[in-house]
């Protein structure tokens, strides 16, 4: 190669020299695929995160239930009228993440509030009915949710998300998805 | 390295030949026996070698504690007591390598403040410098990890709040924190690779060491003046006069980790960790290890969750930087006097932000975080770059051995100045 000089014609040993610089970044490139897949959730605990089903009618009004999905906390919120109230008077302008109340519930089923538990600066669980708004308060960094779930004041950048979840009955749901 | 020192000669016919295959005796005798330092050296410079000595009782007693624990969601946190309980001795090994953890910053923190008021980061120890901060950045990384395997409260809530840090990072986040994961939340394969990395990592740590030290020998020790070494005149050699300070030092040192272990264990942990993991309730007060808080301090003085993940990290590769953010040719502290101030400024700012950092972060609390984050970073970007120019040094000593002579000659109160730390 030290003999080529750059004026010249591509000669078959530059070709060889490209091809094998290519197989071989291919090469490397197949051999550290698996050790970077290996990190993802395996067949085992993506098994475990088939949808659960979640009895409602023992939740009495003003309760909150912690449930587990994919072993990630979920909060099922039987919320009172006032709570309601609230929550959908609360104007959006107000919010750092807007959001009607009416788009985190279901329609005609308004005392449920499904969200998922941690929050979501860091990921800490946040305290039942703690905070100005009577929602939640995260104590690692003072985050405050309202009763619809959604962040007011503190670092956290975005409400506390949905989990995908469905009413079957009046007194049942199903949260989650197939993965 | 072996250039400036008497050479090692093999004397018997066994060290001769194996001095002809591989010259290993030669190069322990010119690093650690010949190797000429500075003769002002004081005891803040004995701190290299008690960081040595903790790197290897960290391991060994981690060799130990991993022949006896069970990296497993459903069984670590038994583990650890049995260790405490069943295993011969098993609470020794754990409390020393638990306080050793922390002593093992005590150390580091007081070596890189050393670093800092001497100017040891200056030209031509930059490499040398820069090593020292990828062996911080591994020594944190390995503690975090170290912290998360008993699986207590404090353990698992501590790893949920670190890896979601990740969680910031736009588009790709949220893959990498699942990633880390190997799950949806922070669960059993979380524990497995953290134990396999925190075995690693301290051999890893052993190995830019081992760099460290050799970028050390080549530009040879920085020292109380700051000034060069011109002649054989400003040396001793490393053996007897290093290894009999350090050991000393080091004895001082081990005797109060000792203290530690002995009679206050538990008093750098949280009492939260003797609870098991739990994933419906947050303790109602989470905080770090104390050597992480000035850090997490800053994380949460800053009300964006990306800007403070930025500013926590840039909190410490701003480090890397300093030998070209400082611009003062003089290296030493002792003939800077404006700049002297700013360093005790610095080292409140760090230890205000060390108590900030433990302390709820609500009201007045998160103000003076984020006036104190803002005199972290402006000692980097704006006084130390400033001052270089600014300032007006004090005359530096011809050479190490005449400010030595100086100092014990006419006893004048230089010597005060030469060494303030030691107050």
């Amino acid at each position: 190669m030290a003999e080529t000089t750059p004026t010249a014609e591509p000669t078959r040993r530059d070709f060889l020299f490209i091809a094998t610089g290519a197989t071989a970044a291919i090469g490397v490139a197949a051999v550290a695929w698996p050790f970077v897949a290996q990190l993802a959730p395996d067949a085992e605990v993506i098994a475990a995160g088939a949808p659960i089903e979640v009895d409602l009618a023992p939740i009495s009004e003003g309760q909150i239930v912690r449930v587990f999905w994919r072993d990630t906390l979920i909060f099922v919120r039987h919320r009172t009228a006032e709570e309601i109230e609230q929550a959908q008077e609360t104007p959006l302008s107000d919010l750092p993440d807007p959001e009607p109340d009416s788009d985190r519930v279901v329609e005609g089923r308004e005392q449920w509030l499904i969200v998922y538990g941690n929050c979501t600066h860091f990921g800490c669980v946040p305290l039942d009915f703690q905070g100005q708004y009577r929602g939640w308060f995260c104590p690692c960094h003072g985050s405050v949710f309202d009763t619809s779930g959604r962040i007011r004041s503190g670092p956290a950048p975005i409400n506390l998300p949905l989990p995908p979840y469905e009413f079957v009955d009046d007194t049942t749901i199903i949260i989650g998805e197939a993965a | 390295m072996s250039t400036h020192s008497p050479t090692y000669v093999p004397k018997s016919a066994g060290a001769k030949w194996l001095e002809s295959r591989l010259p290993i005796i030669g190069l322990v005798h010119s690093s650690f026996v010949a190797y000429p330092v500075p003769r002002n050296l004081n005891y803040m410079w004995t701190f290299g070698a008690i960081l040595m000595i903790m790197l290897v009782l960290q391991i060994v007693t981690g060799i130990v504690l991993a022949m006896h624990y069970t990296p497993h969601a459903d069984m670590a946190f038994s583990s650890v007591e049995h260790i405490m309980r069943n295993v011969e001795y098993g609470w020794l090994m754990r409390y020393l390598h638990a306080n050793g953890a922390s002593m093992f910053f005590v150390a580091v923190y007081i070596h890189m403040f050393r670093g800092l008021y001497y100017g040891s980061y200056k030209a031509p120890r930059e490499v040398l410098w820069i090593l020292g901060v990828i062996i911080l950045l591994l020594m944190m990384a390995t503690a975090f990890m170290g912290y998360v395997l008993p699986w207590g409260q404090m353990s698992y809530w501590g790893a949920t709040v670190i890896t979601n840090l990740f969680s910031v990072i736009p588009v790709v986040g949220d893959t990498i924190v699942t990633f880390l994961w190997g799950g949806y939340s922070v669960g059993n394969p979380t524990l497995n690779r953290f134990f396999s990395l925190h075995y690693l990592l301290p051999f890893m740590i052993f190995g830019v060491v081992l760099l460290h030290v050799w970028a050390l020998h080549v530009p040879g020790n920085n020292n109380p003046t700051g000034i060069d070494v011109k002649t054989k005149k400003d040396t001793v050699p490393f053996h007897p006069y290093m290894t009999v300070k350090d050991t000393f030092s080091a004895t001082l040192f081990i005797l109060v980790l000792c203290w530690f272990v002995f009679y206050m264990p538990n008093y750098m942990g949280h009492a939260d960790n003797y609870v098991p993991a739990d994933p419906s309730i947050t303790p109602s007060h989470i905080v770090p290890e104390w050597y992480f808080l000035p850090f997490y301090a800053i994380l949460r003085a800053i009300p964006n969750a990306l800007l403070g993940v930025i500013a926590m990290f840039a909190a410490i590769a701003v480090l890397a930087f300093l030998p070209w953010l400082d611009t003062s040719r003089v290296r030493s502290g002792s003939y800077r006097p404006i700049f002297k101030l700013f360093f005790w400024l610095f080292v409140v700012v760090n230890l205000g932000l060390g108590y900030l950092g433990a302390m709820p972060a609500e009201g007045a609390y998160v103000i003076w975080a984020r006036i104190l984050t803002i005199l972290y970073f402006a000692h980097f970007f704006v006084f130390l770059p400033l001052l270089g120019l600014l300032e007006k040094p004090k005359a530096l000593p011809n050479s190490i051995s005449e400010s030595v002579l100086k100092k014990s000659g006419s006893g004048m109160p230089q010597g005060a100045a030469a060494k303030p730390q030691d107050a």
